[in-house]
Order: C-alpha cells, then sequence, then structure tokens
C-alpha cells in the first residue's frame, strides 16, 4: 500500500470478508494520484461524523453540451485540498457493453492522466462513470475522450443515454437486435441527449425479451421489450429429455406458469398460447426444450420511474406488439408527439409517467394520437359510473 | 414575417439576462415566451436553434439545480477556488 494514505480505521472495517471493497480499489488508485488519499480521508470523517461533506455544483461542464457532467465540490477544501473539486462525468458506453481491451485500458489511461483514476463501470444509467476531477480537466477529458471516439452521456432534463441488452450479440431469446436500436437512437437523438429541453429526465431501455436483464420496466420512461406473437417453439423430445433426467416439470414448470395455460401427461406438454403471457419461466427451465416462437417484435410500455417526487411506477402497456425494424419510424414518430405534449404541459421535474398520471391516459392517448386497446389496462376500474359519449346533450 | 434565429436568440438572450440572479428559466420557458410574444412570426424549431446559438457561442450556459436551466455563465455559489 503506499504510505501517503490516510488512517481509516473505520473504511478498514470495509476491506474485511471475501467480496470485492471499493476501499481496497480507492487505496490502488491512490497509488497514482492524490485525489484518492484525500478521497478516503474525507469518507473516513464522514463515516465518524455520519454527515456528508460534499456540495452539489450545477454549472460545470463543456462547451456546447447541457449534460453529461455532475459537479461535486468537498466542503472541506482545506483540509482535502486535493478533492476540493471532484466532479463525474457520464460517457456514453458501446450499446451491450462490448469493449475492446484496448479501448478500456485507453479510457484507464485518459482518467489516471486527467482525473482521480477512479470508475463505475458503469451506472445505473449504463454510463461509464469517471469519478472525480477538476473543473479545468473537463474539457480536456473530454478532447481525449473523442480521440478514442467516446462522448459524453446524458444528464439533467435531457434524453439519458440508452442502454440495452446484450441481446443479439450473445443471448439466443433476443426477439429484436437491441443494440441496433439503441445505437440507431442514440444517434438519431443526439441533440436531445446533449441539449437538456425537456421538463425532467427521459430514459430508454431495451431489453431483447421478457426476462428484461436491463430492468427496463421498472427504470425507463420508455421501455421496449422484446416478445412474440405466435407460439412457444417447442422439441417434445427434449422436453421429454429434461423428464427423463429428473427434472419435475409438473412443479417446477406447470405449477408456477403464471397464466396456467400448460399442461404435462407424461409425454407431451401442451401450451395453450392464446392465454400465455409471455413471462418465459417455461422457457427458462426448459432452454432446450423450448424457445420464443418465430413471429418476433416488442411490446413497448411508458412511465416507470424510481421514487423522488411521486412514487415508483413500473411501465404500462403503450403498445403490445410491434416489429422492430429499421429505420423504426413508428417509435420515433410516437416519441416525437410525446416529448411534444410532455415538454409543452409537463410541469417541471414531472417524469412522462407522472404525466400521464395527471393528465389521464386517454387523453395523454388523444393528444399523441393513438387508440386505447384493453392491453393498456393495468388493472380494472374502481369507479362504477360509466358515461357513454351519446348520454352527453349540448347545452 | 418570419423571426430569424438571430433575432430569436437575442429576444432569449435578453430575458435571460433580466432574469439572472431571479428567476431561473428552462429552455421550455424561452421558447413558451417566445411564441407568446411574437406569435406565428416564431416556431418551436426556430427557437431550438436560437437555443443552440446562445450555447455554442458562449453567451449563455446551461446549467443544472435539480433540473436544467440556462444561464449567464456566472460562478456558482458551490464552487471552491
Ligand atoms: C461510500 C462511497 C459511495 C457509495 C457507497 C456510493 C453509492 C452509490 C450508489 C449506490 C449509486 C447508485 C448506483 C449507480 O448509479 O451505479 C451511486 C451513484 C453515484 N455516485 Fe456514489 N457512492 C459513493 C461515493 C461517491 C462519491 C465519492 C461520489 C463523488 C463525489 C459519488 C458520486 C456518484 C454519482 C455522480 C452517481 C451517479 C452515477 C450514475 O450516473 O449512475 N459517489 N453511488
Ligand atoms: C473449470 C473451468 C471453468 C468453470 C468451472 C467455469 C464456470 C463458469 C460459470 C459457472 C460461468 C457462469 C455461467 C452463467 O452465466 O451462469 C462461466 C461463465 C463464463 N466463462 Fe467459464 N468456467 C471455466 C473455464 C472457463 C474458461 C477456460 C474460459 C475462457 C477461456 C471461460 C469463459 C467464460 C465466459 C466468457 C463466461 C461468461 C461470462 C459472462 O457472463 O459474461 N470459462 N464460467
Ligand atoms: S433480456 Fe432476454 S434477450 Fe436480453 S440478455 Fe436478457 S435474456 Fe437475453
Ligand atoms: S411463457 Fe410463462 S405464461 Fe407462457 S406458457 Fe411459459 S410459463 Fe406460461
Amino acid at each position: 500500500m503506499a504510505d501517503n494514505l490516510p488512517n481509516t480505521p473505520m473504511l478498514d472495517e470495509l476491506e474485511k470478508g471475501k467480496w470485492p471493497s471499493f476501499v481496497k480499489e480507492i487505496k490502488m488508485a491512490a497509488k497514482h494520484g492524490p485525489m484518492a488519499a484525500d478521497l478516503l480521508g474525507q469518507l473516513e470523517q464522514s463515516y465518524n461524523e455520519k454527515i456528508g461533506h460534499w456540495k452539489h455544483g450545477g454549472i460545470v461542464g463543456v462547451m456546447g453540451y447541457g449534460g453529461g457532467v455532475i459537479g461535486r465540490y468537498s466542503d472541506l477544501p482545506q483540509k482535502f485540498p486535493n478533492i476540493s473539486h471532484f466532479h463525474t462525468m457520464r460517457i456514453n458506453q458501446p450499446a451491450g457493453w462490448f469493449y475492446t481491451t484496448k479501448a478500456l485500458r485507453s479510457i484507464c489511461d485518459i482518467w489516471e492522466k486527467r482525473g482521480s483514476g477512479l470508475t463505475n463501470m458503469h451506472g445505473s444509467t449504463g454510463d461509464i462513470i469517471l469519478l472525480g476531477t477538476t473543473t479545468d480537466q473537463l474539457e480536456p477529458t473530454f478532447t481525449d475522450l473523442q480521440g478514442i471516439d467516446f462522448d459524453i452521456g446524458g444528464s439533467g432534463s435531457d434524453l439519458r443515454t440508452p442502454s440495452c441488452c446484450c441481446g443479439m450479440a450473445r443471448c439466443e431469446w433476443a426477439c429484436y437486435d437491441t443494440m441496433a436500436l439503441t445505437y440507431d437512437l442514440t444517434m438519431h437523438y443526439q441533440d436531445e441527449l446533449h441539449r437538456p429541453a425537456f421538463p425532467y429526465k427521459f430514459k430508454f431501455k431495451m431489453s431483447g425479451c421478457p426476462n428484461d436483464c436491463v430492468a427496463s420496466i421498472a427504470r425507463a420512461d420508455m421501455s421496449i421489450i422484446g416478445t412474440w406473437r405466435d407460439e412457444i417453439q417447442v422439441d417434445q423430445d427434449a422436453v421429454r429429455e429434461y423428464a427423463d433426467r429428473g427434472l419435475d416439470i409438473q412443479s417446477d414448470v406447470i405449477s408456477n406458469c403464471p397464466s396456467k395455460c400448460m399442461e404435462w401427461d407424461g409425454k407431451e406438454l401442451h401450451i395453450d398460447n392464446s392465454f400465455c403471457v409471455r413471462c418465459m419461466h417455461c422457457i427458462n427451465v426448459m432452454p432446450k426444450a423450448l424457445r420464443p416462437g418465430k413471429d418476433r417484435g416488442a411490446t413497448i410500455l411508458i412511465g416507470s420511474k424510481a421514487p423522488i417526487i411521486e412514487g415508483a411506477f413500473l411501465s404500462s402497456v403503450l403498445f403490445p406488439f410491434i416489429k422492430i425494424e429499421p429505420p423504426y419510424d413508428m417509435i420515433k414518430d410516437t416519441v416525437d408527439k410525446m416529448w411534444d405534449v410532455w415538454c409543452e404541459e409537463g410541469k417541471n421535474r414531472e417524469r412522462i409517467g407522472e404525466f400521464i398520471q395527471r393528465v389521464g391516459l386517454g387523453n395523454f392517448l388523444d393528444a399523441i394520437e393513438i387508440d386505447p386497446v384493453p392491453e393498456m389496462v393495468a388493472h380494472p376500474r374502481e369507479n362504477p359510473y360509466v358515461f357513454y359519449e351519446e348520454y352527453y346533450e349540448e347545452d | 414575417m418570419a423571426k430569424t434565429v438571430e433575432e430569436i436568440a437575442d429576444a432569449m438572450f435578453n430575458m435571460v439576462k433580466d432574469a439572472q440572479g431571479q428567476k431561473k428559466l428552462k429552455p421550455m420557458d424561452l421558447t413558451k415566451a417566445m411564441v407568446s410574444i411574437f406569435g406565428d412570426e416564431v416556431d418551436k424549431k426556430t427557437c431550438k436553434l436560437a437555443i443552440k446559438q446562445l450555447i455554442d457561442s458562449g453567451k449563455c450556459v446551461y446549467t443544472y439545480f435539480g433540473g436544467s436551466y440556462i444561464e449567464l455563465p456566472h460562478r456558482e455559489g458551490a464552487a471552491n477556488d
């Protein structure tokens, strides 16, 4: 260990145990520069006092961009001068998080030169997170990153860096090319990504199938989740092989089907696909025997968010099934209309899900010119009064 | 007569200047103000280009305080030397 390290008995506790430790990592980074040592010192003090010592900066950034840099200052700059500025940069990750080792080394080299050397691969937004640099290093870091074809990601009231599961690159269940769509939307909406103009943040997350590995249903204002509309492909021989090898198909597959639409007579597996809700459970248990159907596309849902102003929302259905094919005009047209109404009518810091809840789904659908369908109903109505339009009289 | 990007950018700049230190304006506040002042002589696209020009010329900067705003460049209260 470097001998410039402060005395940190509280933090040292977090190095114990078999799991990875961020304290260990920060101590390693301290060998490359002075920021990490001061970071440990300030954090130890925070742990002792149970008080955070960071101030938010609201103005730092790079020329022309309104997002991607999150300003942080220490409120103990005399005691910890090396982290007096400790700004975070979000860097747009490649779709599916695929890198060459050369790209990773280049990013690390730039960050050891320009910042603390500490990274978070990856933040919950999906971005590469570079933790800790000074205001005067922001532009040079940006220039260096552009030199290796990386760009800054989103933050603030803008389109956040779109992110996706590795989809067709590695996963047999991908029902559409998540990486292609992510790349396309990222390039198409560069202005929205770098120039915040929304009432609040907006996130796209693409998952290739209902397993939803990027948790888009809970974390994206627009969740694009792969699915199929024909029948689950079944290889009956492979089903029997699972049974022969000891899988209890009745209790592990049939009984766990949420729509109770499967039957197993010991020889054949029957699925009533008209009741299947595409939950993936049976396919996950018997991947050699079952696979998604052949007519594949995605369900598009809107409105999920973590609790900040209102409570947490899950996304709800907008399009039960659409084909996902370039140039993705259907998605883009809908997105443009949604953004128009939300920008025009949305309140400051109101996510689109909260906006829809406030104005009512019916009015929102009217504004974006989409007809309601039964799949949009999240739960049965609680209000027993029904007014049919033909009963209204003009006064 | 349709307003040019420059004219809109100037009008927006004056709004931001007058509001500085008193009220933080969002891009949509500027756009809505332009529409209410100039009516049919502006559209949202021109407003978007005007904002782009204000930012790219360095006359205004984006700031973040819970949400994103447009302000004159200045030294912020939280900044350390
Ligand atoms: C004990 C040390 C820390 C812990 C346990 C911690 C924990 C977390 C967690 C759980 C998240 C959300 C998950 C994520 O986005 O990946 C997060 C995000 C973040 N943290 Fe920390 N953090 C620590 C120190 C710091 C420090 C020292 C800074 C900068 C001064 C910082 C800046 C941020 C930022 C900017 C984000 C948002 C990153 C993103 O874009 O996703 N954190 N942190
Ligand atoms: C006795 C030797 C090995 C064992 C027991 C082993 C075991 C595993 C296990 C349990 C996983 C996780 C599978 C999952 O995702 O559920 C895994 C993933 C993986 N293994 Fe191995 N492995 C071995 C050798 C190797 C070797 C020699 C290589 C490459 C040269 C390799 C490359 C990988 C890769 C690329 C993954 C996927 C990582 C990812 O999910 O991104 N493994 N291995
Ligand atoms: S979401 Fe589905 S397609 Fe994407 S990686 Fe996960 S299992 Fe595979
Ligand atoms: S995908 Fe889910 S709902 Fe459909 S048959 Fe399999 S377990 Fe049942």
